[in-house]
């Protein structure tokens, strides 16, 4: 038995366009994700060691 | 100061280390959020930084085993506005980019697919960027968006799907005005593409 068309083609091509933006802000937060992490980042945390509280006495 | 007396209490090398350990894992996701509120990798970079620090002055507030992940979102973001507000007007800013945006799109040559996503968001009130994001890229609840956001769970979703309409409607009218296609095929000609960069993982 056939199905009758229940969505307009209008709110199917919504639908799709949400898709494909969901995909792609995925893609481009991963991007970014996925590069390598510059050493300033782990130097950071190397010298929050060797900080001492800022609350010097 | 009261606050140094209340974060310098007893050390704790081995919480310490935890966090610390917990930190490193969330450094890209920070640089990616950063990227998507500054629009510049630089700037980014230099806002997770200082969120990083942020976060580390602030370890002793923070109790270990909940989520670490929004936690430091919401120190990054607020962060981000507190920057933002010293050194600019908001309205100043957005409109900046708004035009900066809007002369990109009108250059033919520009790079298309995900720059064009890109400058898409950047065309968004940033409460708007910066609840898409969170929702549906950096994998957050509503609730807890809005608890990142420091606003209610309602206005989390109204704001994402305000900017679901305003993406769209942004994305349909570039690629219209650039090469004269069809809204329809530039926006399946962009699912296409992302299906095969995400085929190629």
């Amino acid at each position: 038995m056939k199905q009758p068309i229940k969505r307009p083609a209008a709110l199917e091509e919504a639908r799709l366009r949400q898709q494909a933006i969901g995909v792609k802000l995925r893609l481009m937060f991963d991007e970014v994700v996925n590069e390598p992490v510059p050493d300033e980042f782990l130097d950071i945390l190397r010298r929050a060691d060797e900080r001492p509280a800022e609350s010097e006495e | 100061m009261s606050i140094d007396r209340e974060t310098a209490r007893v050390a704790d090398p081995a919480r310490d280390a935890a966090f610390k350990r917990e930190m490193v894992a969330l450094i890209p996701h920070l640089r990616a959020f950063a990227r998507t509120l500054t629009g510049d990798p630089t700037a980014a970079d230099d806002l997770a930084q200082d969120a990083m620090m942020k976060a580390w002055d602030a370890r002793a507030s923070f109790e270990m085993g909940t989520n670490m992940k929004a936690w430091t979102f919401m120190i990054l973001r607020n962060q981000f506005y507190s920057e933002k507000r010293r050194s600019w007007r908001q309205s100043q800013l957005d409109q900046e980019a708004a035009e900066r945006t809007l002369v990109a799109i009108d250059d033919p040559a520009a790079p298309v697919a995900l720059d064009e996503l890109r400058l898409g968001l950047g065309m968004l009130p940033s409460e708007q960027r910066e609840a898409l994001v969170l929702v549906g890229a950096g994998g957050f609840a509503y609730e807890e968006a809005a608890d990142i956001c420091g606003c209610a769970v309602g206005t989390v979703k109204s704001r994402v799907s305000r900017a679901r309409r305003a993406l769209q409607s942004i994305l349909a009218r570039g690629a219209y005005d650039r090469d004269g296609a069809a809204a329809g095929e530039a926006m399946g000609s962009i699912l296409a593409h992302a299906e095969r960069l995400s085929g190629a993982r």
